[in-house]
């Protein structure tokens, strides 16, 4: 999936100062949610969620005091489509403290689709201990749910079509903010 | 009385003219007025070659028939040119007494494909100590007159000193396989830039040049003929080119596959380019070829060691070293040398039939084309062009180096005394062709 | 990459690069409470040795558990290995089996090249040494180990060893070790250099992409690296050099020398170690020496290998498509 596929018909659905707000907003929640517990644990998922969460954990530091610590999980080892294509250099994964025993786990992730990568990411957590319960927040939901999951913070909902493609574009990647809808290369085959 | 007429076709690459063969005796050359009744070969652009002669070819029989039979290995030696052929010694068991180098000649006589003349072994069971049977062996109807312990070196001075000397008695020639044993122990491949690479042990061009440098200085002291089998490098070619500008009594000869292929085909580990001597460096090819050219190199011979496929399929240190070449020699030289420029047909002619036949002191082999001589020819097309497809071989074995190689050239008849083992590019049945008198008529 | 893993000549400076950094990401594991990944489940490895080699064996054989592949293990040590025939039966009851992977070790040069391109089997065929050509992860594992030490965990990511000055000294003429090395380093920029005896070099060696030294104290302060191959008591029988003791003499690494490399330079050895013949147990045994640590990397860079052939979609046969060459830092650009 080109980066650029359709990108010349893409167009902006979010600009950023609205996903600052929606992030902003999603601090909030999670502060509202956990009850401003200490032991939350924002972990991100290669490569935007990883700046997502960072985002987060400095919003939530701002809000609720103390810095909150924000990692990485890369769940490529744990994916179930890596027989679909050639093999996936790997990312980091990072865990801030001891481990994610007893922790709140807050998966954050760009965009959240059929549900696979969150899947894989569940897997990947019970690989590395036992959180007392795990949390998702994503920017975007695009909906085409796959599988039996729900996101417990969302940016924004966007309504799709399987012939859409969303696109996260953060500073810290791409130079610049924004999320733009536009037409997939290939034939709509639900993967992810 | 059988007549046949063949027409048009170029004798050794001259003009085309006309040759008449009755009772396997060529009876009339240039403009034929009268054949009545003769059978008509067509040959117009075809080439005619004496019967070509080979010093160098494994029957493996007795002993390895699952390789090769002499009746198998003759078929293929027609079927390449071959009105002669020369099967080496290392059988099991080896050619080293007048018995099996008779059963080995009757086994040829009895195929009727090709004469075969057998090589004896110049020691028992080719272990280099002690002098086998040789005066036996030339004495016998086989009539030996080469020796050879190939496959083999002699490396003992000693015992390859007494064997030339021997020999001197029925001017017999010591055939040396030159392979300094203690430099090629577990040997693999030419030592050099790709054995490094592919961490095979090397085989040092050395250990064939110091053996060749010793014998022929041993040749010319005790005065006898010494034959260099396969040579393979350069510094060989100068050490036969420096013997013969002195006079030394050596002759040597070269593979068709080593005018060809270098070592750079071994990085394909395929054992189907393993073979003894190794194949080389380009600059050797290069030398070769100008030493054939010039006359340093006397023949072209095939080192023709059929194995069987369970041989050659597997790893490369597993494998048997050798080559199947009887079959497209021809090809090969036409390739390397002909369409080259280095070499004639004439040129051929000398280096596949007459010298080889001379070395070997066959009297009815290697016979020029001319009016008087046994009808031993050949009949190619040299405009010939098909990729090498070792399914439609003739020997029982299948390991030849230039599977899908396209090469020149082509056999369409071969003429044993006149009568046909070939015809038009296919064997004939056997055409149990028992000569009065043998090839050394 | 390739489909298969035979010389390290065939490794780009990105495949190399992937794997180490794959390798680097693949060590954390050993960190965490359970040192196994799914990625491989339900695919089958092979380990295939001609060889006795129970160091490489049991790596290889951690390394496809940890990435949970069913490992069986064939040894074929003593089944008539001269003939040749039997490797390609081998080969195809494996093949029956329904291997994914072959990793091979045997003592013929080009064995593995030969199982990979005959037709034999469809497998993908990792070498795990083939007599003195090519050991393809040993290399990978010393590069591994080597910008470990000279550039951090971290610091190598995404790096070669440009400018690296590395040693390799002793039978360089048997060793698969030193030919891998001599290729893989010198991919990854960096300058080998070769010393021993000149008997223990092959003929043909001056083409090759390093320098050739007989001088080990001349080559010492100009080392990053030094790296001591193995050298067989048995070779003094072929009369490769006089005796043990002018060999350690001459060409042993002892504290004395070791004193004499930068104070950055590692000590580097495959293993096993003849104490007292190429290195002494006071340098064997000092900090400078990382022959512990390469049997460790040697799991992480046997996990990122095997990930990395079969991790992903098996590319057709004679197509070598590579892990995705998108440099060292992943940038996923998918839908979620």
């Amino acid at each position: 999936m080109d980066d650029n596929a359709g990108a010349s018909h893409a167009r902006t659905v979010l600009e950023g100062p609205d996903i600052a707000r929606a992030l902003t907003r999603i601090a909030h929640e999670i502060v509202e949610r956990t009850k401003g517990a200490d032991d939350v644990l924002l972990l991100g998922i290669p490569t935007r969620g990883v700046h997502l969460a960072r985002r987060l954990a400095a919003r939530l530091g701002d809000i609720a005091g103390p810095a909150m610590p924000a990692g990485s999980l890369d769940i490529t080892m744990y994916r179930d489509d890596l027989r679909l294509r050639p093999a996936r250099a790997l990312a980091r994964t990072e865990i801030p403290g001891e481990s994610i025993d007893g922790r709140l786990v807050v998966l954050v992730d760009d965009v959240l689709f059929s549900g696979r990568t969150i899947r894989a990411a569940l897997d990947a957590l019970g690989d590395l201990g036992r959180p007392r319960a795990v949390q998702l927040a994503v920017l975007v939901d695009r909906g085409h749910r796959e599988l039996p999951i729900r996101a417990d913070y969302v940016g924004k909902n966007i309504p799709t079509s399987l012939r859409e493609a969303v696109r996260v574009k953060l500073a810290e990647e791409d130079g610049r903010d924004g999320v733009l809808l536009g037409l997939r290369e290939s034939a709509p085959t639900p993967d992810r | 009385m059988s007549k046949t007429l063949i027409r048009g076709a170029r004798v050794l690459g001259g003009a085309p003219q006309e040759v008449l063969i009755e009772n396997g005796v060529v009876t009339a050359l240039g403009t034929v007025a009268e054949a009545g009744g003769a059978t008509v070969i067509e040959a117009a652009g075809r080439i005619l070659l004496p019967g070509l002669v080979d010093l160098h070819t494994h029957l493996r029989e007795p002993g390895r028939e699952d390789s090769e039979t002499v009746r198998t290995g003759t078929r293929a030696a027609a079927r390449g040119g071959y009105t002669a052929v020369h099967a080496m010694a290392n059988t099991f068991p080896v050619a080293d007494t007048a018995g099996v180098v008779e059963q080995v000649w009757r086994l040829g006589r009895e195929a009727g494909y090709c004469d075969v003349q057998p090589v004896g072994a110049v020691t028992v069971g080719l272990e280099g100590k002690q002098l086998a049977e040789l005066g036996a062996m030339h004495d016998s109807a086989a009539g030996v007159t080469v020796f050879s312990d190939d496959g083999k070196c002699v490396d003992d001075a000693v015992i390859m000193r007494r064997a030339l000397e021997y020999v001197k008695a029925f001017d017999g020639v010591i055939a040396q396989h030159a392979q300094e044993p203690r430099l090629t122990e577990g040997a693999q491949m030419n030592e050099g830039t790709v054995s490094a690479e592919l961490g095979l042990a090397g085989w040092p061009a050395v250990a064939e040049e110091s053996v060749i440098a010793r014998d022929v200085l041993l040749a010319a002291h005790v005065g006898s003929r010494v034959h260099i089998c396969h040579l393979s490098t350069a510094g060989s070619v100068e050490i036969v080119r420096w013997a013969k500008s002195r006079g030394m009594p050596v002759t040597a000869e070269v593979t068709p596959h080593h005018l060809l292929l270098t070592d750079e085909l071994v990085r394909s580990y395929d054992p189907v380019y393993k073979v003894n001597p190794p194949l080389r460096t380009e600059a050797d090819v290069r030398a070769l070829r100008e030493a054939l050219a010039d006359g340093t190199i006397d023949v072209v011979a095939t080192d023709h060691a059929p194995h069987p496929q369970e041989d050659k399929d597997c790893e490369w240190a597993a494998a048997a070293m050798g080559m199947l070449g009887l079959e497209t020699a021809l090809s090969v030289v036409q390739h390397a040398m002909v369409d080259t420029g280095l070499l004639d047909w004439a040129g051929v002619a000398e280096r596949m039939s007459f010298r080889p036949a001379r070395i070997g002191r066959l009297t009815g082999q290697g016979r020029p084309v001319a009016v008087g001589e046994p009808a031993n020819l050949v009949l190619w097309d040299p405009d010939h062009r098909a990729p090498v497809e070792p399914a439609g071989f003739a020997s029982r074995s299948r390991n030849t180096p230039y599977r899908g190689r396209e090469l020149p050239g082509r056999v369409t008849h071969t003429l044993l005394r006149g009568r046909a083992t070939v015809a038009d590019g296919a064997l004939t049945d056997a055409p149990a062709d028992t000569p009065a008198d043998g090839a050394r008529a | 990459m390739k489909r298969h893993l035979i010389s390290a000549a065939d490794l780009t400076r990105d495949d190399a690069v992937l794997i180490l950094d794959t390798a680097e990401e693949l060590a954390r594991l050993s960190d965490r409470p359970i040192k196994k990944l799914p990625t491989l489940r339900g695919r089958t490895v092979v380990t295939l040795f001609f060889e006795d080699s129970t160091r490489t064996r049991i790596s290889f054989e951690a390394a496809a558990k940890r990435l949970s592949a069913d490992v069986i293990n064939f040894s074929a040590k003593g089944s008539s290995v001269s003939k040749g025939e039997s490797l390609k039966d081998t080969a195809q009851t494996l093949e029956a089996m329904g291997a994914d992977a072959v990793i091979i070790r045997h003592g013929a040069s080009g064995a593995p090249y030969r199982l990979a391109t005959s037709g034999w089997i469809d497998a993908a065929v990792i070498n795990a040494g083939d007599g003195t050509h090519q050991h393809p992860t040993q290399a990978l594992l010393d590069a591994f180990t080597v910008r470990r030490r000279l550039l951090g965990p971290d610091g190598g990511l995404g790096r070669d060893l440009s400018g690296r000055r590395i040693t390799i000294t002793g039978d360089i003429l048997h060793s698969r070790v030193a030919r891998s090395n001599v290729d893989l380093l010198s991919t990854l920029g960096a300058e080998v250099t070769l010393v021993g005896p000149p008997t223990l070099f092959p003929v043909g060696a001056e083409g090759w992409p390093c320098e050739i030294s007989y001088d080990l104290d001349a080559v010492l302060p100009k080392s990053d690296a030094v790296m001591m191959l193995r050298v067989q008591r048995e070779r003094m029988g072929g009369a490769f050099f006089p005796t043990e003791r002018e060999y350690a003499r001459r060409y042993g690494l002892d504290g004395a020398r070791m004193a004499r490399m930068p104070a950055h330079a590692v000590v580097m050895h495959p293993g096993p170690m003849n104490r007292g013949m190429e290195i002494t147990a006071e340098v064997a045994d000092s900090p400078r020496c990382t022959a512990v640590e390469q049997v460790t990397a040697g799991v992480s860079v046997r996990m990122a290998v095997l990930y990395l052939l079969l991790g992903g979609a098996q590319p057709p046969a004679g197509q070598t498509p590579a892990a995705e060459p998108r440099g060292a830092r992943p940038r996923t650009e998918e839908n979620h």
